[in-house]
């Protein structure tokens, strides 16, 4: 064991022994804060020849990417738990500062993999609040169409990946196989499955193809009867409740201090959802349920999850059917390339794209904080300009990294079994977290 | 807090600041800021908490090495690192964001862990990236670079390109 910590190389970061471990430390890894108690008064009894520290991850099936956990265990009982992170990590924060505005919105896609569109969303909201400019009418309602549709993408991505974890293998099947529908109105909007850099500043990239209302109203027809179909796999399914209530308990008041956001505070019957508590684009104009839990368990946010689906479903039909026409981009030469068109006759359109393309536009000095809910939580983007054509600082107020910190408050006390339910439920998607 | 408290748009173009808890604020873009040096930090941040800012959605730094002479209320020393905690009001659903000025010399500042424990991985992002120590974390090391990492990626001065991988027992650069 002691020679597992000194060949690798986050020694420090990982989990100690008890003897070796601060009382501080152990009262955070015992959840003393949460619960308002010296540390003194946690139970630090047993051992250290009685539990065993093993390692899970960064390559086991279950952790989503490269999670790696550090387990102490007694038995098969976790005691403590300690996420151990970083390996995906690539510096997206500091190459963000050598891309110019216009770029950045290809490189922040790349964050969360899973919802790339919401990560687009973001920035390029932050961006457009320091330049002060308001978007067109048209262009707004898009970005609710695709952000809704990618929520139910994501969803649907965790549902798959929840079900495999839990042993549901056809779940899997099935879910990746309903995603792939939404991704594929994606590639038809796009021209990509993922990564899209489809939202940027100033709007979108592209107006909806001809015949986009029947292919969301056809992806809307198309999942009801499938989600009802989950519904009777899992949902009332014995296993399944089994394995899922009661299991990974958190409450609000932990959740809360933890800074846990989405459906693992929703999961505790706390209703915030950014979309209705603080709308941005046009939420407050459509109406929908914040869907909430009751007991904090990994049954209620998959119950979550699933049920988001729904209101999605809700939200895009009435996104549908109140899409306004008009400009997918602001008319702000500043900011907007000239159309295609205009650079075949004239010099002066070719010299302008040539510039906004190589130069990018300059964004007035100012800082902001801009966030928005994405299936996993708060996501927000804190921007720095000082003047010139790249952000002087971009950092993205990740959900998933910061919901990680939940887990060892989830897992404590729980089984080995449970913990790869567990980290199914936090659903962190690794390239967020690391950035 | 009151709402007499936050300014307006019109406040904010007078040259005297208006002060919360003692503290000058600004507006960025219409987004509540409060400045602050190291020693009022932990004393404002508190404050704010006690008013009902009982969320800490987002925590980070800035390095302002190569733009000094950002605009600063009055009675505000910039210093070279700032870092940025973003408050969140649930009830009134409403934000307010602390800057925190961090000299160079002693980048230091008192963690926020006790206030907020969800802060723990955050500053211990910053401290990896910018390398500014927080007082009284329980357990600051390194979260996204590797331990034997040498210098703070986030930083000005930390160059990007090419610069030798560094991983235990790995053959260096030639």
């Amino acid at each position: 064991m002691t020679d597992l910590t000194k060949e690798t190389t986050e020694g420090a970061q990982e989990i100690k022994p008890r003897a070796e471990t601060s009382d501080v430390e152990r009262a955070l890894e015992e959840g003393a804060v949460l619960r308002g108690i010296s540390h003194e008064d946690v139970d630090v009894e047993i051992s250290d020849d009685e539990t065993m520290i093993i390692n899970m991850g960064p390559q086991h099936p279950s952790t989503h990417g490269v999670l790696r956990l550090m387990l102490e265990l007694d038995g098969e009982t976790v005691l403590r738990c300690k996420p151990v992170i970083g390996y995906l990590h690539t510096g997206m924060e500091k190459q963000a500062e050598d891309l110019t505005f216009l770029q950045g919105s290809t490189n922040v896609t790349r964050m969360d993999y899973a919802s790339p569109l919401n990560n687009e969303l973001v920035f390029s909201m932050a961006v457009e609040a320091l330049l002060e400019i308001e978007i067109p009418e048209r262009a707004q309602w898009i970005r609710m169409l695709m952000s809704e549709l990618q929520r139910m993408a994501s969803h649907l991505l965790f549902l798959a990946t929840n079900g495999m974890d839990l042993g549901a293998i056809s779940m899997m099947i099935y879910g990746f196989r309903d995603r792939e529908n939404v991704l594929a109105f994606f590639e038809k909007v796009t021209g990509l499955r993922m990564n899209h850099n489809y939202i940027r500043p100033g709007g979108v990239a592209a107006d909806l193809p001809d015949g986009w209302r029947d292919d969301v109203l056809k992806l809307c027809d198309y999942l009801p009867p499938r989600l009802d179909e989950y519904d009777e796999l899992l949902t009332g399914q014995p296993i399944w409740r089994e394995r899922t209530q009661g299991i990974g308990v958190i409450t609000t008041e932990q959740a809360l201090a933890l800074s846990a956001t989405g459906p693992i505070l929703r999961s505790t019957g706390y209703p915030w959802d950014l979309r209705r508590t603080m709308p941005y684009l046009h939420y407050d104009e459509l109406e929908f349920d914040v869907v909430v839990g009751s007991y904090g368990d990994t049954f209620d946010r998959y119950a979550i999850r699933l049920n988001e689906v729904r209101e999605s479903i809700r939200i895009v039909h009435q996104i549908v059917d109140k899409m306004p026409a008009g400009d997918y981009r602001v008319q702000d030469k500043k900011v907007t390339p000239p159309p295609r068109a205009r650079i075949d006759e004239s010099m002066e359109a070719l010299i302008h794209h040539f510039k906004i393309f190589t130069e990018g536009f300059k964004v007035p000095e100012g800082e902001v904080y801009v966030a928005i809910e994405s299936p996993r939580g708060e996501l927000g983007c804190y921007l720095a300009s000082d003047g010139s054509a790249r952000p002087y600082r971009m950092h993205i107020r990740a959900p998933s990294f910061v919901n990680l910190q939940t887990l060892p408050h989830l897992m404590r006390g729980g089984l080995v079994a449970d913990a790869v339910a567990i980290i199914s439920s936090v659903d962190p998607i690794m390239g967020e977290v690391d950035r | 807090m009151t709402d007499q408290d936050v300014p307006t748009a019109e406040e904010t173009q007078v040259d005297e600041p208006a002060l919360i808890h003692g503290a000058p604020s600004s507006l960025s873009r219409g987004q509540l800021v409060v400045h602050v040096d190291r020693d009022g930090y932990l004393e404002l941040v508190t404050a704010l908490r006690d008013d009902g800012y009982a969320f800490c959605s987002d925590l980070t730094a800035i390095d302002y090495l190569l733009a000094t002479d950002r605009p600063l209320p009055t009675g505000v020393t910039p210093e070279r690192f700032e870092v940025v905690v973003s408050l969140l009001h649930m009830e009134e659903a409403k934000r307010v964001r602390v800057r925190a000025q961090v000299p160079e010399r002693e980048p230091t500042l008192p963690t926020l862990f006790e206030l907020f424990p969800g802060t723990e991985a955050m500053e211990r992002e910053v401290y990896d990236l910018f390398g500014i120590v927080f007082d009284g974390h329980p357990d600051l090391t390194r979260i996204l670079m590797p331990d034997e990492w040498e210098g703070h990626p986030l930083r000005k001065d930390y160059p990007i390109g090419r610069i030798p991988v560094q991983f235990k027992d790995a053959p260096g650069p030639r």
